[in-house]
């Protein structure tokens, strides 16, 4: 029989081996999977894999992790600090939806004037943006012990919602030809979040996740705060007893959250977006909550994760039009990942043992 | 000679790590109350778990009356008239006693035909049990009598009772050790699991002592004193707490007229409390578990808020300040359960450390962590309460009860408390770390600090408290000097027998 016998302590070299192990498990069984549907096993997963990096038109790709990869991470630190604590904000998606709205909505006002300042405010008013839609359900969870999973999923559909009437109505370009959708921030240049370096995929944005990384690594490791945020996940009552207080910590980790899912809309709609328009939103703020998981909720692991999600995601385009695979054969894939890392994080707390039974009840 | 009831030759169970029982050997003779003796961890419940069945033996043999006996499931160790009153109850709050009984027996009789048979076995036993009462309505020392009657309607060979008397008042430790001579003489051996030492002298006629797993030796308690015993017991002369004479200084903390109502369903409001505790002086309270000792500590502890003036610290009104701020002022609290309230328990112990002591140990700067001091805190604690770990970066719950109990203590008394206020300092510590827990606490009181002890161990209260009250049913009695205080008068402050009584019969 196996049996799982827990660990006295939390066994580390597991920890940093389970995301490599499951990776690996992701490649040999996606590969049967590629195999089953008559692909090339070994082909497609070095498309998905390789090409965006090193391959052919890798000049082409490796400026597009980065696009996609920057709002994925930048969201996912968010969502990490509040998941450390037990606090789950499933609506990023909303709130980074509300953060273009209000951003994109800050930049058009000034519109055509050009001054230095513009872009600055567009960003304060995107992390508004999405503070305010997290700070709905912080606030009902405070006042009235509302679930906060429900609250922010459901405005989600609600800034879906918005976005799609003022893509139509008051954001709607004058000059559009009645097209739905925003004037174009990228031909604005005081809102435009042009590459730093030209043709690098390097924006503004992905400065500010890495930002966020280092932010949230200090405040993790070496700041009360952070050691609250983390006992309050691990033991609420021993996080009573130290002295925290649980309504701060929650407006604290949803309104960070959401700021940072607001800023990763802006720097999207201002960017490689360029337009508020009814299909902005594409899902970063769901596929964040994989890769917040994926890295573990560690800020560094999140960083790398981010940049693993992006390739299945740039690879698996590539091994769409390449290879012909279906689309649905790459989501399968990308659900592989997040299946195996959950599952091998078993081993992290757990040892497996082969024994035979011992107690006899 | 008879031959006896049981018969254990040789047993031996082994966990990885540790060898639970080593070799045990000893006899229960038919209606014989048989005493079995250890510190916690010395295989008391594995050598009982292998008895009815819930555990199998490594190697060695057991005979029920002459015939090998290996119970493979604790049905055939019922079956064959072995039944077991676990120390922690299983029953449900929702339902009532004839319900519950039900549920655990094989094939329950209709519910009526149980009825009339409970009364008649509580009766016969002087257990008055009500069948339809509600059990969550049961004070602790009747839902005990829950499980004796369920065993009883077995009509058992061998009764094994683990640590009964825990959850008792003294008067209902009376009552309870009148049923058991009852059966006793009606034939029955009684396997009985404790660590209190009078009781054991009492009430048995043999003693079995465990000491790590091994039989470290035989005894008739009445004829041995219960120093040899537990001495017997710890392997070492015992030591006891040293007391200096001290004055007794100004009040310094001060609780009056405090009601809350319980946090939970099922726990316990605070009415009308009063208490004031001076320096140098420990106050104890002693109570059956669940009558409000949880509720007092998070109300000292600042894990619950109240007015501000029903608690003052020297005069200043704290009610509504959080723990921190409690902290700063010098009121520490050490809760009773110590993994997830005292101690994060994935947690290292340096950051268990940080968890208290950042504001008075002084760890943390414009709210930057100073890890560096907060590990030379931790190896503080770890030293001067000799806590067996392999150093501070170790996961607290990697850490047995006991010596988790010593961090988690020592965590507050080297952080030089004004007032401390500590729940079950003791519980599941072996005898010779609570002895310096104890110690602990009284030099802590010698240098002038207020404490206050929550207890359910008398001994221990008697043994180191100035003042004693009882909390009952989330009152507090009026506070007494504890010397002089006989047995009989700490049991009613406890609430006497909760309302309980022999029946006559």
């Amino acid at each position: 029989m196996i049996r799982l016998e827990k660990r006295p302590q939390p066994s580390q070299a597991w920890s940093l081996a389970t995301p490599l192990v499951a990776v690996l498990a992701t490649m040999v069984f996606g590969g049967l999977l590629f195999a089953v549907l008559g692909k090339p096993p070994v082909e497609a997963i070095r498309t998905i894999f390789w090409e965006p990096l090193f391959g052919e038109f890798s000049f082409y790709y490796r400026p597009q992790l980065l696009v996609k990869g920057a709002p994925l991470v930048l969201i996912a630190i968010g969502l990490s600090l509040g998941f450390r604590a037990g606090i789950w904000n499933i609506g990023a998606e909303g709130q980074y939806i509300m953060g273009a709205i209000v951003g994109a909505g800050v930049g058009l006002a000034f519109y055509p004037l050009e001054a230095w300042y513009i872009f600055p405010l567009m960003v304060i008013g995107g992390a508004l943006g999405g503070w305010i839609w997290a700070m709905i359900p912080a606030v009902l969870k405070v006042k009235f012990g509302t679930n906060e999973i429900l609250v922010s999923l459901m405005l989600v559909y609600v800034a879906e919602q918005l976005l799609a009437s003022v893509s139509l109505g008051l954001l709607k370009n004058p000059e559009g030809f009645g097209f739905p959708g925003s004037r174009n921030l990228q031909q604005y240049a005081s809102a435009h979040n042009a590459d730093l370096i030209e043709g690098s995929g390097m924006h503004w944005g992905v400065v500010a996740a890495l930002i966020a990384v280092i932010f949230a690594y200090v405040l993790l490791n070496r700041h009360m705060l952070g050691f609250h945020i983390r006992l309050t996940g691990e033991a609420p009552r021993a996080a009573r007893f130290a002295g925290v207080n649980p309504a701060r910590l929650i407006l604290f980790c949803l309104g960070t959250s959401g700021a940072l899912a607001g800023m990763a809309g802006l720097f999207e709609v201002s960017g490689p977006s360029g337009q508020v328009s009814i299909d902005f939103g594409v899902g970063y703020g769901f596929t964040a909550i994989i890769v917040a998981f994926l890295g573990r909720l560690h800020p560094v692991g999140i960083l790398l994760a981010g940049g693993l999600m992006a390739l299945t995601y740039i690879g698996g385009e590539i091994a769409q039009s390449q290879l012909g695979l279906p689309a649905a054969a790459i989501q399968v894939f990308q659900g592989m990942l997040l299946f195996f890392l959950l599952a091998l994080d078993l081993l992290t707390n757990y040892r497996i043992r082969l024994a035979k039974s011992e107690v006899a009840s | 000679m008879t031959q006896p009831l049981l018969r254990l030759q040789g047993l031996t169970k082994a966990y990885p790590g540790v060898i639970a029982n080593d070799g045990v050997s000893f006899e229960i003779g038919a209606g014989e109350v048989h005493a079995l003796l250890g510190e916690n961890g010395a295989g008391k419940s594995t050598l009982v778990k292998m008895i009815y069945g819930l555990v199998k033996p490594d190697s060695g043999t057991m005979e029920l009356r002459g015939q090998p006996f290996a119970p493979p499931e604790p049905r055939a160790a019922r079956a064959d008239g072995i039944a077991m009153v676990f120390q922690h109850f299983s029953l449900f709050d929702a339902l009532n006693v004839a319900e519950n009984i039900a549920l655990g027996m094989e094939n329950p009789p209709p519910l009526r035909d149980l009825a009339s048979r409970i009364r008649e076995v509580s009766e016969t036993y002087g257990l008055p049990l009500d069948p339809f009462r509600t059990v969550g309505d049961l004070s602790a020392g009747e839902r005990q009598r829950v499980e004796i009657i369920r065993c009883l309607l077995q009509d058992p060979k061998l009764l094994i009772m683990d640590e009964p008397t825990s959850v008792l008042t003294p008067q209902e430790v009376d009552i309870l050790f009148q049923t058991l001579r009852k059966l006793k003489a009606e034939g029955t051996s009684i396997l009985y699991i404790s660590h209190k030492l009078e009781e054991i002298r009492a009430l048995c006629d043999a003693a079995t002592i465990l000491r790590l797993g091994k039989n470290v030796g035989t005894c008739v308690p009445a004829e041995t004193s219960a120093r040899d015993m537990a001495e017997l017991m710890v392997g070492t002369a015992l030591k006891s707490p040293e007391r200096a004479g001290r004055a007794l200084g100004d009040v310094v903390l001060d609780v009056s007229g405090l009601s809350v109502p319980s946090p939970s369903a099922f726990g316990t409001s605070l009415k009308n409390l009063h208490l004031a505790v001076r320096k140098g002086e420990v106050l104890g309270i002693g109570g059956v578990a669940g009558n409000g000792q949880d509720e007092l500590l998070a109300v000292l502890s600042g894990e619950i808020l109240t007015e501000a003036d029903a608690v003052k610290l020297e005069g200043q009104p704290i009610g509504r300040m959080n723990p921190t701020a409690r902290r700063r002022l010098g009121l520490l609290t050490a809760p009773e359960e110590r993994l997830g309230h005292a101690a994060a328990p994935d947690m290292s112990l340096t950051e268990n450390a940080l968890l208290t002591g950042s504001v008075r140990e002084g760890l943390e700067r414009r709210g930057f962590l100073k890890w560096g001091p907060t590990r030379t805190f931790a190896e503080r604690i770890i030293q001067a309460f000799d806590v067996r770990t392999p150093g501070p970066e170790n996961a607290a719950r990697s850490l047995s009860g006991g010596n988790l109990q010593k961090f988690v203590i020592g965590r507050e008394v080297l952080q030089d408390p004004g007032v401390l206020v500590v729940n079950q300092p003791t519980w599941g510590v072996d005898a010779s770390a609570a002895a310096a827990i104890r110690q602990a606490i009284l030099d802590l009181a010698a240098k002038g600090a207020a404490v206050i002890c929550i207890s359910q161990d008398l001994d221990e209260l008697m043994e180191i408290s100035d003042t004693f009250a009882a909390l009952n049913e989330g009152r507090l009695s009026a506070p007494r000097p504890a010397a002089g205080l006989t047995v009989d008068e700490i049991g009613l402050m406890m609430g006497g027998a909760h309302g309980m009584e022999v029946a006559h019969v």
